[in-house]
């Protein structure tokens, strides 16, 4: 005799396996469909021309994209000098320094900054930071410095939700036991909570890389579209998300798949800046 | 005496450890047996076996025979969540759900799909009554549950069982950690809920097994040593580690 | 000269405060300019109103419906996906390599960028499954985009209930659906809801995605294979082509006060579920 409970049970374990798979095909999907378009041109044109390739002329058979590269590696940098000092000192402010009052002030603000949409990060930089530039540094202002400095705006909330969570994670007794040694709070901090903290804070940087590098809308806003490498921060310069964002609405035949090209890059380095990251947080969680 | 729980040769092992070695028992009905013994002895596991909540550990071996009113439970053809109605548990720790005092009371009701509001009352009233619990708390039934005391809450998870008008009651440790005063009312209530329910009481506590166990057994490392009217290992034990034992020489 | 360690405690702690605040400085200052420039522009009109001449004038109303109806539809179909895949993969499943694997693919979309769901949604969805720029494949490429987050933040609100809670439930003769439904995920209510607003969130801001996918069409999306505009691509086609600063500024003030309101009927639900449970 089959109780009806039991046989419930069964079909709902298997309606939560039919979810779970599906969840999986969409997820493997996206990566399996970029990779199966993006291939083809490697194949086809070898994978050096483009990667190393410094003319990017898609329609007369030039998808050099090394230019881009370069440029989204810039830019992460620049973000990446903007945003990690910044982003470190207000995390250890908030786990060291901060009271309950204005931890219940920070918190939300970082949050809320999270949630700025990038859109809005582009049309403040175009109208404030870009003149700036333009006007005390020289340049069109559409450059590597304004996208850098909006962009290290922008990974601000990840660097700091990241390292507050790293060095809040550190042991009491670390501290308890520094200040009885007669160690300063700020002795303490940098001799003991940031060493402590390191790789999670290291991880937060990389996170931060990985979103700036990723960044899109801000960035074609600002960096102008230069298709060279920029000599200077004042150059404009085109990334690698923005190669795809501003050719694909009218790309067809094999510029498409330049940019399916151009993401399958881009993928790949977030792919393994987020490997980096993750592995080095287990390793912090695993101490 | 007619027999409610039969354990014949019981073995249970986690992984390579062997935790009961031949376990042979027979509960009676209507009473209050004690298993008594130091931490690690098995009698936590024994009762998982018989509310089969051993289900959800991993790497689990049993071998020989539980039966309850000639029924075996150990095998293919027992539903162990219908079992789980027909035998309650308390744990140690009073988790009450986090709802209120009612819902908590009318959560293995509702299970079943009671659902009318004035039965689910009833059994409500009867289950806290009978835990001596429902003088207490019968003016806030809607107020949570997390907010009453440690005492309270453990009668409140007594009740709780009680609500699914079991037949066997098994109490793991239910006063370790609550005051004097609180165990003398779980005491007085397992007393008075004999007379319905076959309880099995598991204590490192031997007073309180003395106290109001009508059976004792004393279990040592996996085995059982000595089974007997409580009144007979209290003041005859036929074994010298059961005497060595109540007497606090080890524990 | 040794410097006095307390002096440098001191500057130090004077210097973090400054940043700290100059952080939330920041934040204050972009949120002042957005509503200083955008306020006066956006009236009751300018919400319900459709917009003229290319957004030149008039209002901005079909990029809100526009909006609710991406982020409503996505949750929808994300919700039920990704709790379901956080309930199975805790409740249904032992850590093993297919586990690990799932994780490992979650935590990896997790980090792709909005442009590559545009490109995938675009050629996937819009030309190869010719649904047009539309609804549809606005909301399917968000679904996807949002999956990750929900089943991260609903695993680890579902792992985090105490196991004693599922064995007390176990112990009244619940089954193992029963406990799920009944204690587990209520107890998981907070943590998991934190995931939808933080998607919702996700959802009102996108651009890159959904300009590829959803379109831009400038009419009121009335069934989904329709194309229309979310708020974010209103406003970044406003100021992209330069049509007007005050609509854009106008736009702006809308959506960063639904992205404002989002995080704080977050908090709001947060803290109410969280005293609910405890």
């Amino acid at each position: 005799m089959i109780d009806r409970t039991v046989l419930k049970e069964h079909f709902v374990k298997w309606v939560l396996v039919a979810f779970a798979l599906s969840s999986l095909l969409f997820l493997f999907l996206i990566f399996i469909f970029i990779l199966a378009e993006g291939l083809p041109l490697f194949l086809k044109v070898g994978v050096n021309k483009i990667i190393f390739g410094m003319k990017w002329a898609p329609t007369k058979g030039h998808f050099g994209i090394f230019p881009m590269i370069i440029s989204s590696f810039l830019v992460t940098v620049g973000a990446l000098i903007v945003g990690a000092p910044l982003g470190l000192s207000c995390a250890i402010y908030l786990s060291e320094y901060a009271g309950k009052r204005a931890r219940m002030l920070l918190k939300p603000a970082i949050e809320l900054l999270a949630g700025i949409p990038s859109v809005v990060f582009g049309f403040l930089g175009v109208i404030y930071i870009v003149p700036l530039v333009r006007n005390y540094l020289g340049g069109s202002g559409f450059s590597l410095i304004s996208t850098s400095l909006v962009l290290g705006v922008m990974i601000l909330p990840t660097i700091i939700s990241i390292s507050f969570d790293a060095l809040v994670s550190v042991p009491r007794t670390y501290r308890e036991g520094s200040a009885a040694m007669g160690a300063t709070k700020w002795q303490t901090i940098y001799k003991v909570i940031i060493p402590t903290a390191k790789s999670g804070i290291l991880a937060s940087f990389i996170l931060g890389m990985g979103r700036a590098i990723g960044e899109t809308m801000a960035v074609i806003m600002i960096a102008g579209n230069a298709l060279k490498i920029p000599t200077s921060i004042l150059d404009p310069l085109r990334t690698l998300t923005g190669n795809i964002a501003l050719e694909l609405a009218y790309a067809t035949g094999d510029h498409r798949l330049g940019l399916f090209s151009t993401g399958v890059v881009l993928m790949l380095i977030i792919m393994i800046l987020n490997y980096i990251a993750n592995f080095g947080i287990k390793r912090k969680i695993a101490k | 005496m007619d027999t409610k729980i039969a354990i014949d040769r019981l073995r249970l092992s986690f992984g390579k450890t062997e935790v009961l070695k031949s376990i042979t028992i027979k509960v009676h009905k209507n009473t209050i047996t004690g298993f008594m013994g130091p931490s690690g002895s098995g009698k936590s596991t024994l009762i998982s076996v018989i509310n089969r909540m051993i289900d959800f550990e991993n790497n689990v071996r049993i071998e020989g025979d539980a039966r309850i009113d000639g029924t075996s439970i150990l095998d293919g053809s027992i539903n162990p969540i219908e079992l789980r109605r027909r035998v309650g548990t308390v744990f140690a720790v009073p988790i009450p759900l986090p709802r209120s005092i009612f819902e908590n009371i009318a959560y293995g009701p509702r299970l079943k799909g009671t659902n009318d509001r004035t039965t689910l009352h009833h059994i409500v009233e009867d289950s806290l009554a009978k835990a001596f619990l429902w003088d207490e708390v019968k003016d806030r039934l809607q107020t949570s549950a997390l907010k009453l005391s440690g005492g309270q809450q453990q009668r409140l998870c007594l009740a709780r069982t009680l609500a699914l008008k079991p037949e066997i009651i098994l109490l793991d440790e239910p006063c370790s950690g609550l005051d004097p005063i609180s165990t003398a009312k779980i005491e007085d209530a397992l007393s008075e809920l004999k007379s319905e329910y076959t309880i099995i009481l598991v204590s490192n506590n031997t007073k309180q097994i003395a106290r109001i166990s009508d059976f004792s057994a004393f279990f040592y490392l996996g085995e059982l040593i000595e089974y007997n009217t409580t009144e007979k290992v209290f003041t005859a034990p036929a074994e010298t580690r059961t005497e060595d034992y109540i007497q606090g020489k080890f524990g | 000269m040794r410097v006095n360690p307390r002096i440098i405690n001191r500057l130090v702690r004077m210097g973090l405060n400054v940043q700290a605040f100059f952080t939330v400085g920041i934040l204050i200052v972009i949120v002042a300019i957005i509503f200083f420039k955008g306020f006066p522009h956006t009236n009751f009109a300018f919400i319900f109103s459709f917009p003229e001449d290319m957004g030149r004038e008039g209002g901005i109303f079909p990029s809100i419906v526009g909006t609710i109806q991406l982020a409503l539809l996505s949750i929808l179909l994300a919700t039920p996906l990704g709790l379901g895949t956080a309930i199975f993969l805790t409740e249904y499943t032992k850590e093993s390599l297919f586990t690990k694997f799932i994780r490992f693919g979650v935590e990896s979309l997790a980090g792709i960028p909005s442009i590559l769901y545009g490109l995938f949604g675009f050629i996937f969805f819009v030309i190869k499954l010719k649904m047009g720029w539309s609804l549809l494949a606005g909301v399917l490429t968000m679904t996807i985009m949002i999956l990750p987050t929900i089943i991260r933040t609903s695993e680890e609100a579902i792992r985090a209930v105490p196991r004693q809670l599922r064995i007390v439930s176990y112990s009244l003769s619940a089954s193992k659906w029963e406990t799920i439904k009944k204690v587990v995920i209520p107890a998981a209510i907070p943590g998991i809801l934190t995931g939808i607003m933080l998607s919702i969130g996700r959802a009102v801001g996108e651009t890159a995605a959904i300009i590829f996918t959803m379109g831009s069409s400038l009419r009121l999306p009335l069934s989904i294979m329709d194309s229309g505009r979310t708020m974010a691509v209103h406003f970044y086609i406003l100021a992209r082509e330069g049509i007007s600063m005050e609509k854009a500024y106008g736009t702006a003030v809308v959506l960063v006060l639904s992205i404002l309101l989002i995080n704080v009927l977050a908090y709001y639900i947060m803290n109410k579920a969280i005293a609910r449970y405890s």
